[in-house]
């Protein structure tokens, strides 16, 4: 018997929306490049706030500024958030992201640098991110079904361990999630070349299935456009390559482990759009490890699997980022970063069974509010995906 | 000891999941898929995470993991041998 049932439970934090968060953050919010010295002098005068710096939102334009305005503003929404202060450095801008952030029902507020300087705009804002930190630090945690727990996966900095032990006990997790009817995230799209007919039949109908080839075709032709290698050393990675792994079709089957044997392929999303109903969702989505984790948050998913070979050592601003090693010569070199140690299953220790409650377990722990060494080191990556140049 | 695992046991490689494998050293295998036990002699040495052979292979030929193609044969691969970029790339890209 898993560790989870229909019955499990968490304290998290009910939203206005009626979505559940797992941490109680505010965020001082750029829109802009322009506006980061400001968001960081905020969140430095105002304690328990947290600025999220990013050197994007100038002169994009399309597909591009359309994605840009998708993903901040899915952050600002995302259940983890209590309230958002937005600084950019015009008003209009400014104002949409606090439009779409403001539809959550949760604080928010927007300030435009132009025609006030840094110095206004940093009192302003300090004030109106004072008031929204004690009102925050009332919350209190609930407790919460364990189907309102939006769970992502990415892996990162991969190796052959990946494969055989960290990512399959991600899979066992999700196959267990999957039953309970949870909403499940998985991506990366060029790394699920030479496995990309295991998921197409994995998907739930033959719509999903198109869909999903579609977004895998549509990848493909951008490598394809802009490649002057077969990518080795970029896809797979130096690190992967040091780790052992040699081609992309190897990694990529190592990489689809992660969603396990069971559970079915439900919907395909774009880049940061939030999922309609429960299940496994593929989101087409760079495989670059903080891009990703970013796009989830965007998303609306609240806690994350990182498994990790070689030691990949990120986190992520909004999401708790869990890390899953199966390597022990990582787990033994860089243990402040491993929260799962799952390298036992490589030696018969335990069965693929007790690494995915072991990691569902942790999982729990995290969403009470144990703090992720990701989240006790300081991580807190937040890196845009752009899909061409700006104007 | 688990030396090397293995997922299908239509596998040409496996993967060294100990530190500390030399060139001459018999090694032990465990074929997951199937939970048996399977050997092979390491003609090299072979670091952690890294591949070992476990049948010979020629130049062309499709190496097979987790029973399925995961790239061609570029150098001829015998039993035993670290096989890695030297020996095996992509069919994609």
């Amino acid at each position: 018997m898993s560790v989870i049932s229909k019955k499990t439970t968490f304290l998290g934090y009910r939203r206005e929306n009626g979505r559940v968060g797992v941490r109680n953050h505010v965020i001082i919010l750029p829109l802009d490049d322009l506006s980061n010295a400001a968001a960081e002098a905020v969140a430095h005068n105002i304690k328990g706030t947290m600025a999220i710096p990013h050197p994007y939102g100038r002169l994009q334009f399309g597909a591009d500024l359309d994605l840009h305005f998708r993903t901040l503003i899915g952050a600002g929404c995302n259940p983890n958030v209590a309230a958002v202060v937005v600084i950019g450095i015009e008003d209009g801008w400014t104002k949409k992201v606090v439009d779409g952030i403001a539809a959550t029902g949760k604080p928010v507020v927007g300030f435009g640098i132009e025609g006030h300087g840094d110095h206004d705009t940093i009192m302003r804002a300090s004030k109106a991110a004072r008031e929204f930190v004690q009102w925050a630090s009332e919350k209190q945690r609930e407790k919460c079904n364990i189907r309102e727990l939006w769970v992502s996966t990415k892996c990162g900095e991969s190796d052959t361990t990946s494969g055989c032990g960290a990512n399959p006990t991600v899979g066992n997790a999700f196959d267990k999630l999957h039953a309970l009817g949870t909403y499940l995230l998985f991506g990366e799209t060029s790394e699920i070349t030479g496995g990309e007919q295991i998921v197409a039949s994995r998907c739930k109908t033959p719509a999903v299935a198109e869909r999903f080839m579609f977004m895998f075709n549509r990848y493909q032709d951008m490598i394809n456009r802009h490649k002057t290698t077969d990518l080795s050393e970029s896809q797979p990675t130096k690190g992967n390559i040091a780790g052992g792994l040699t081609t992309i079709e190897e990694k990529a089957l190592g990489n689809i482990q992660k969603i396990g044997k069971s559970c079915t392929v439900d919907g395909v999303l774009d880049k940061a759009e939030a999922p309609t109903h429960p299940g496994l969702w593929f989101m087409d989505s760079s495989s670059a490890a903080a891009e990703m984790v970013t796009l989830c948050a965007a998303a609306g998913y609240v806690v994350h699997f990182f498994p990790t070979g070689q030691g990949n050592v990120i986190g992520n601003p909004i999401v708790p980022v869990i890390k899953i090693c199966a390597n022990p010569r990582t787990v033994r070199l860089m243990s402040e970063h491993i929260d799962v140690d799952s390298s036992g299953l490589l030696q018969r220790e335990i069965t693929l069974d007790q690494a995915g409650d072991q990691l569902l377990e942790c999982m729990l722990r995290t969403a009470n509010g144990r703090l992720t060494a990701a989240e006790a080191l300081g991580h807190r990556e937040f890196v845009l995906t752009r899909l061409f140049e700006s104007a | 000891m688990i030396h090397f695992v293995l997922h299908d046991k239509a596998d040409s490689v496996a993967v060294v999941v100990v530190e500390g494998v030399k060139a001459g050293m018999k090694l032990k295998g465990w074929i997951m898929d199937e939970d048996k036990m399977t050997s092979v002699t390491a003609r090299q040495d072979i670091p952690i995470g890294h591949k070992v052979a476990l049948r010979k292979m020629a130049v062309g030929d499709t190496v097979i993991k987790y029973g399925i193609d995961m790239g061609k044969v570029v150098k001829p691969i015998a039993p035993g041998e670290h096989a890695h970029v030297h020996n095996i790339k992509t069919k994609r890209w």
